[in-house]
């Protein structure tokens, strides 16, 4: 190594360093810690003490656990094809040549831009049984329903009626798909002309183009935002936390993985078993991304390969 | 075009690729820290100079807040030794908790006293016994519930500050019109329910347009309703009493309302309840006719109820099974001393100045509450604006008048009791189900908790007894 090499080494280093330390201090030992505190009971006052794999054994024996892990899962598989499925929608429309295409692209984006917070209140007031927004506009329709069943079709009670719960948080998540959209209507904006130019002149329908053309191309943005919507669902905690009013939801509906963490932690003081739930949800989450990119393997289209 | 790295060279006044590079790096990552350092930095207030400050973190806000900061002000003023420094925060039980196990706690702290038992276990507290002796602050002086309710495991750890009991309020117009009298509360649990099917309204539909009385309305008490039972939850020491006949009858009780009203058809007009601090409150907007509700609710009647709005205020109607003196469960704010206070003693002085009849008749009167001591000045009683005072008087001194629950596994417990009452009136669970499952969770976190403790209750005494004897 020349003495350049090591002064270009000492400077990589030092570079380096301010992240290399946050990582250590933020991550890895949190990490390591909550690896321990799971083999622990641990209050957070008391010193820990050691239970072996205690709270790995409550936890597969724990009700409330496993339909908060069920709540958890199923939101996830509804909540990511949809919100896929109408981002990517949404970003073809609007890659149309229409007219004030720029003030649709910026209306659709506007409401990612909601503070969580804000957008868990507004979907309360939205999602009210009674008098909420959502409601109003289905009386009408499913009181026309009603009539042509011939039995009463009330509009749902979605935060108080366990069956109706899960869907009305879905809507909410589907609130910020402006943000995914931009980044899809990036992606078609990446693909060849010519490619539609030359389907064309073959007699393609505007179907089997968006079918041939357009998944297979914006594959690579759909695989990237897939694998953040996995483990962004997985761990959803606010919304879910503020539409309950901090508590579970009808029936336990709204208890996710993350909010169960939380309770333990902070609320029940049973920080050993928080942690051990908090390593096995990180496992989940490793799992099934894994098994997204192995899917990826095979199903994304890199141009460039 | 090709991309082109950014040229940094203007920003740092160094050459990209020699060691001169990182030392500016460094110098301007020093400055902003500097800055951050200096940006946190507490201004001193001129008040505190030469003076404790005493750190004290209180929950209340809004007009009880103010209250809190006008005793504290009037502390201040009444001495030049001590400053106490009043901060509210919110979530205080899980803040404190946080700010202990770091090292950093407040010096004194308002909590509820159904936290106490957890904080004592997990040796969050000082015990006050000795203080408390030494400044003449006795059983005696407190009504039993109140003192009763500061002691954990043989020790004193806290003193009241405003007390609660629970009692049943009635909307008089809602009884006028359904032709009941409505200077007649119910005196037993059948005669309120006979009220319910009276003033209750159902729409062709289904649909409830009012209700009498409904238990989730506001169903803050959720774990403490089989007092109306004549149950307890468990028996002090090891085991939940779930499985008794008195809890097994509130079961049964919580299982015939969706019988009667429907479990959707309640869910529904809970869903258009507005907030409790608003005009939209199922009380006083008369879609819930009887509640069971503390003392301060006459304060927020008076803030947003429509300005013909009646009520009357009684003690909550017993089980048939369970006859006898009024019941009601009691609650307090208390003042404790976190362990690690770094000014313990003047953190004591402030709570005996509390403590003292005048500051508390005055905190408890600007709260609109009545006060946890024994002796009551003839002025508090003139000056008090609740119209209903005396029955939460005579409530508080009830002997079946008990503390909230307390219990180590106070909010497993809490949340637990909550989702299977709400599955029970809903109708998606019976009584029994409900029950049963409650009993079987609880009792083993509930032995969590006592396995804990057991593994260091010798270590917390001996801490304990230095720490009464290290008192100053």
């Amino acid at each position: 190594m020349t003495p350049g090499d090591r002064i270009r080494c000492r400077q990589g280093l030092g570079f380096l360093l301010p992240w290399l330390v946050g990582f250590v201090v933020f991550s890895v030992y949190p990490l390591a810690a909550s690896l321990w505190f799971s083999l622990c009971d641990y209050s957070v006052l008391a010193p820990p003490v050691f239970l072996g794999t205690k709270n790995y054994t409550d936890m597969a024996y724990d009700p409330v656990f496993w339909q908060a892990l069920r709540n958890t899962l199923v939101f996830a598989a509804v909540a990511i094809p949809l919100g896929t499925a109408l981002s990517i929608g949404l970003a073809v429309l609007l890659n149309q040549p229409i007219r004030a295409r720029g003030f649709f692209r910026t209306i659709f984006f506007l409401p990612s831009l909601v503070p969580v917070i804000s957008l868990a209140i507004l979907w309360q007031w939205i999602l009210n049984g009674q008098m909420g927004l959502l409601n109003t506009v289905l009386l009408y329709p499913l009181r026309w329903v009603g009539g042509v069943l011939g039995t009463p079709c009330p509009p749902p009670d979605w935060l108080n009626d366990p069956s109706f719960a899960l869907w009305g948080l879905v809507f909410t998540g589907l609130w910020g798909t402006g943000h995914a959209m931009v980044i899809y209507l990036a992606g078609l904006q990446e693909i060849p002309a010519e490619l539609y130019e030359a389907a064309e002149l073959d007699g393609t329908s505007a179907w089997q183009r968006f079918r041939h053309i357009t998944l297979p191309m914006l594959s690579p943005v759909i695989f990237f935002n897939v694998i953040m919507g996995v483990i962004g669902t997985l761990q959803t905690f606010a919304v879910p936390f503020i539409l309950t009013g901090g508590g579970d939801g009808p029936g336990r509906s709204l208890l996710f993985v993350a909010t169960y963490i939380y309770q333990h932690a902070f609320s029940y003081w049973n920080m050993g078993y928080a942690c051990s739930l908090a390593l096995f949800l990180f496992l989940i989450i490793a799992l099934l991304t894994l098994w997204v990119v192995r899917i990826g393997e095979t199903r994304v289209h890199y141009a460039g390969r | 075009m090709p991309y082109r790295t950014p040229d940094l060279q203007f920003l740092l006044g160094a050459r990209v690729g020699t060691g001169t590079f990182i030392f500016p790096v460094q110098r301007l990552l020093f400055l902003f820290l500097g800055f951050g350092l200096v940006g946190c930095s507490p201004k001193e207030d001129p008040r505190t100079h030469g003076r404790v400050v005493v750190e004290y973190w209180e929950k209340w806000t809004a007009y009880e807040g103010e209250a809190i900061a006008s005793v504290v002000e009037d502390f201040n003023r009444s001495q030049n030794r001590i400053f106490v420094r009043h901060l509210t925060v919110s979530k205080m039980d899980q803040k404190l908790i946080l700010a202990t196990s770091g090292k950093n706690p407040p010096d004194v702290a308002g909590l509820w006293n159904s936290f106490l038992p957890a904080y004592v276990e997990n040796n969050a507290l000082l015990p006050l016994d000795r203080w408390a002796k030494e400044s003449g602050l006795q059983e005696e002086n407190y009504l039993p519930v109140y003192w009763e309710m500061c002691r954990h495991r043989g020790h004193l750890w806290a003193l009241p500050t405003t007390p609660s009991v629970t009692a049943l309020h009635w909307n008089k117009k809602v009884f006028r019109e359904a032709g009941l009298d409505p200077e007649h509360p119910p005196r037993t649990l059948a005669e309120l329910e006979s009220f319910n099917e009276k003033i209750t309204h159902k729409n062709p539909d289904g649909t409830l347009e009012r209700i009498g009385h409904m238990p989730q309305e506001p169903g803050w008490w959720m774990r403490d309703f089989n007092r109306w039972f004549g149950g307890r939850v468990w028996d002090g020491e090891s085991r939940l009493l779930l499985d008794s006949e008195p809890n097994r009858r509130f079961f049964a009780w919580l299982e015939s309302y969706p019988r009667r009203f429907g479990g959707p058809a309640m869910c529904r007009l809970r869903g258009g309840f507005g907030n409790f601090a608003s005009p939209e409150n199922p009380f006083f907007t008369g879609k819930v006719a009887m509640v069971l509700h503390g003392v301060w609710l006459d304060n927020f009647i008076r803030n947003y109820a429509p300005p013909d709005f009646e009520y009357g205020t009684a003690p909550f109607p017993t089980d048939e099974e369970n006859p006898g003196n009024p019941v009601s469960v009691a609650e307090a704010d208390i003042l404790v001393i976190p362990a690690g206070s770094r000014h313990p003693r003047e953190a004591m002085e402030f709570i005996r100045y509390v403590q003292s009849q005048p500051t508390m008749e005055k905190l408890c009167l600007l709260m609109k509450k009545f006060t946890p001591l024994r002796q009551v000045s003839p002025e508090f009683l003139r000056n008090h604006p609740h119209p209903y005072l005396r029955v939460f008087l005579e409530l508080a001194r009830s002997p079946r008048t008990a503390p909230i629950l307390n219990i180590p596994s106070f909010n497993e417990y809490s949340n637990d009791i909550e989702a299977n009452v709400n599955g029970v009136l809903r109708g998606s669970l019976t009584g029994e189900e409900g029950r049963a499952r409650l009993q079987e969770r609880q009792q083993r976190a509930l032995d969590d908790k006592l396995a804990r403790w057991r593994q260091v209750a010798g270590s917390r005494e001996s801490t304990w007894r230095r720490e009464l004897a290290e008192t100053p």
